[in-house]
């Protein structure tokens, strides 16, 4: 962009900057609602702006478009401390700054084990043996050339919010739900490649194994491969991301993310599951009584409240957007309701935008604040009648140690002055 | 699993975007071609079969030939592992824990290791063998495996003997000390109470109030500061 501005005009941009980058620090007395005196044209409007009047840049600046340099806080953020290292570990989607149903590519949280495998599809390879007629080896160009399907799925890891069986811990939503992204995926269903090696009647799971320097490996049962899994190239319409298991990743819908192994290079058809560290030591259930449960792959109904939230309070009186994310790996999002007093009275928020199996549904309460103080809350009910509980209900059957499939039910305070936190309610 | 069909039929009929069955899906393509299958893909070879197929399974399906005692492990284990996981497995740093924490499973704080939480000891071979160490995945021996799972045994007291000597052939008599201790996800039981019909909306509890913050515990990190490059 051509900087000539004069310096007032500077200034003043820095000031709009500051004001819009100011997040959970600012309360909203603090941040009027137009950067102008009441009465007095503003000069935003007035005066001529640099790209009134200056070209901008032209068509091939910028041959893979990225977001403007106004969103560049809207990333995925880690919590350092949670992991050994930066190779295994995650960061989060910012939930707070996404609308609609689709999390576009780059901001679709990570977890990696050996960190992010760099692959030449030209390079990849597909085996399929173990209890199969003909083990077979397929190159990417040859998926690409097997009947392809489109479909929308979330993949929720299954220690998203984790960290908050013990109480209220992380001060934002992209913390304590962001281990979550929504995208479409681009295809072949998993039942077209094991047709072509020809499954032995014996054959009742599957190992599915990355490419990674994990070489993340876990089974799935036969009968959830066959109905609706597919092995994915594409997301959003464009080639796998490396950081998503480029050039080639499973997509086991509903199911918890560590299922959908990335740069998938062989699936191993077997008689039993075979207890490997992700289905052991990992993704198991500590319950209260010292025993664990396993094998826990759906995802449970589930719903967060994104705005208000901690990372994004409220700034204004009156009118004001509440929105939130809803999702259930055991089908569709029949209704959300949402609650502003803590639980004691309920209203069913308005759905917008698609409602699909084992998608995020996006939900709003368009609602007037007049600063009362609000405990805001969320509940998701599915379609087979699953209503998300409260995290008392959740610690009652399975006490605080389980760290995975937290589903419990989020309370956000906000207080008078807008600012919102993370709490526990009793 | 009938269950889950059932309810992803209801979802798709729910939809608000139409999408084939996969079934129906493949059984167009199929009755597009004369033969059932697609043709594509090659035959795997033996030897490409047998480079990535290292897997072991929990009844020693999978195990190479090869041996190793306690002993030999813990050479392995100083030069190979102890960086990371500690000379005795207790973890450097924010590394895995590898040994202790017997008995801590019902604790408020339990320390979930190899010896006190893995069911099955194949755990430890299939994975060392693919992903250890962190860094240099795959670059060790079997028979370094091997004697790496007698140490991990022993230094979780599951072995007594340093001298143990751990094969292909008396793999499977070892016994992890939690095995009996997983079930099968038992959730639409167990929950049953989740499934509610009409749940409340009016006047559903007493005033609520705050029990915990999570600035007070204030771990979040600092939300000012840009995101970590590294
Ligand atoms: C450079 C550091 C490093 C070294 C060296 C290393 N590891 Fe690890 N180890 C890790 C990390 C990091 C993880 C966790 C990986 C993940 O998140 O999936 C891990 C995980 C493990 C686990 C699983 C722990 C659990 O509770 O699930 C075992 C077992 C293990 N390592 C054994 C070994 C052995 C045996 C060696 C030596 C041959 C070794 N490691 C060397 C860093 C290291």
């Amino acid at each position: 962009m051509s900087d000539k501005p004069s310096a007032d005009i500077l200034n003043r941009r820095r000031f709009l900057g500051a004001a819009g980058l100011a997040g959970a620090g600012a309360a909203f007395a603090a941040v009027p609602a137009i950067a102008t005196e009441a009465g007095k044209p503003d000069p935003l409007i007035t005066e001529v702006q640099d790209w009134n009047r200056y070209l901008g840049d032209g068509v091939q600046s910028r041959p893979y478009g990225s977001p403007s340099k106004f969103e560049k806080d809207v990333v995925r953020r880690d919590v350092a401390w949670l992991t050994a290292s930066p190779e295994s570990s995650v960061n989060f989607t910012p939930l707070h700054r996404l609308d609609g149903i689709i999390t576009p590519s780059g901001l679709c949280f990570e977890r990696h084990h050996g960190g992010i495998a760099e692959i030449d599809p030209a390079d990849h390879r597909l085996m399929i043996n173990g209890l199969v007629d003909k083990p077979l080896v397929f190159t990417m160009e040859d998926i690409r050339r097997m009947p392809r399907v489109n479909r929308i799925y979330f993949l929720e890891c299954a220690a998203n919010s984790g960290m908050e069986w013990r109480g209220a811990q992380l001060n934002g939503c992209q913390f304590t739900h962001g281990m979550i992204h929504n995208v479409m995926y681009t295809g072949v269903p998993l039942k077209a490649l094991l047709d072509e090696a020809g499954l032995k009647p014996n054959a009742k799971w599957l190992m599915l194994e990355g490419a990674d320097s994990a070489g993340m490996n876990r089974s799935l049962p036969i009968e959830k491969a066959l109905n609706d899994v597919l092995i994915a190239f594409a997301m959003n319409g464009e080639a796998l991301r490396p950081e998503q298991g480029y050039p080639l990743r499973a997509v086991i819908p509903g199911w918890e993310g560590n299922l959908w192994v990335k740069w998938l290079r062989r699936i191993e058809a077997g008689d039993q599951p075979w207890q490997t560290r992700e289905e052991t030591s990992k993704y198991t259930d500590l319950m209260a009584d010292g025993r664990s449960r396993k094998l826990t792959f759906a995802m449970d109904a589930k719903s967060v409240v994104t705005n208000p939230s901690p990372q994004a309070p409220l700034r204004h009186k009156g009118r004001n957007v509440l929105t939130g994310v809803a999702w259930s790996g055991r089908g569709t999002i029949r209704r959300v309701d949402v609650t502003l007093d803590g639980g004691r009275n309920w209203q069913s928020a308005r759905i917008d935008g698609p409602v699909l199996d084992k998608s995020l549904v996006r939900f709003y309460v368009d609602l007037d604040w007049n600063g009362q103080e609000m405990m805001i809350q969320s509940r998701a009910i599915d379609s087979t009648g699953y209503v998300q509980p409260s995290k008392e209900e959740l610690r009652k059957v399975r006490g605080v140690n389980s760290i995975y499939h937290n589903n419990g039910i989020q309370t956000w305070l906000v207080r008078a002055d807008g600012e919102t936190e993370n709490v526990e309610i009793g | 699993m009938s269950r889950l069909a059932r309810f992803l039929f209801a979802g798709l009929l729910g939809g608000t975007l139409a999408t084939t069955p996969i079934a129906e899906v493949l059984a167009q393509q199929v009755a597009a071609k004369s033969s059932a299958k697609l043709g594509l893909g090659r035959p795997a070879l033996p030897e490409e079969i047998k480079a990535w197929d290292t897997d072991v399974r929990s009844d020693g399906k999978g195990l190479p030939a090869g041996k190793g005692t306690a002993k030999q492990g813990d050479v392995v284990f100083q030069e190979k592992c102890a960086s990371c996981h500690g000379e005795f497995g207790e973890g450097a740093g924010r590394y895995p824990v590898l040994a202790g924490g017997r008995g801590t499973l019902k604790a408020d704080r339990p320390d979930k290791t190899v010896g006190s939480f893995w069911p099955d000891v194949s755990t430890f071979f299939d994975y060392v063998k693919r992903a250890m160490p962190f860094g240099n995945a795959q670059s060790l021996t079997d028979d370094e495996v091997y004697a790496l799972t007698a140490y991990v045994l022993s230094m979780n007291d599951i072995v007594k003997d340093e001298n143990f000597e751990l094969n292909e052939k008396n793999f499977t008599s070892i016994k992890m000390p939690n095995a009996a201790a997983f079930y099968p996800d038992d959730r639409e039981t167990a929950e049953k109470h989740f499934w509610k019909k009409d749940p409340c909306m009016k006047d559903c509890r007493t005033a609520p109030k705050v029990i915990g913050r999570a600035v007070s515990v204030d771990v979040t990190p600092d939300s000012k500061a840009g995101p970590k490059v590294d």
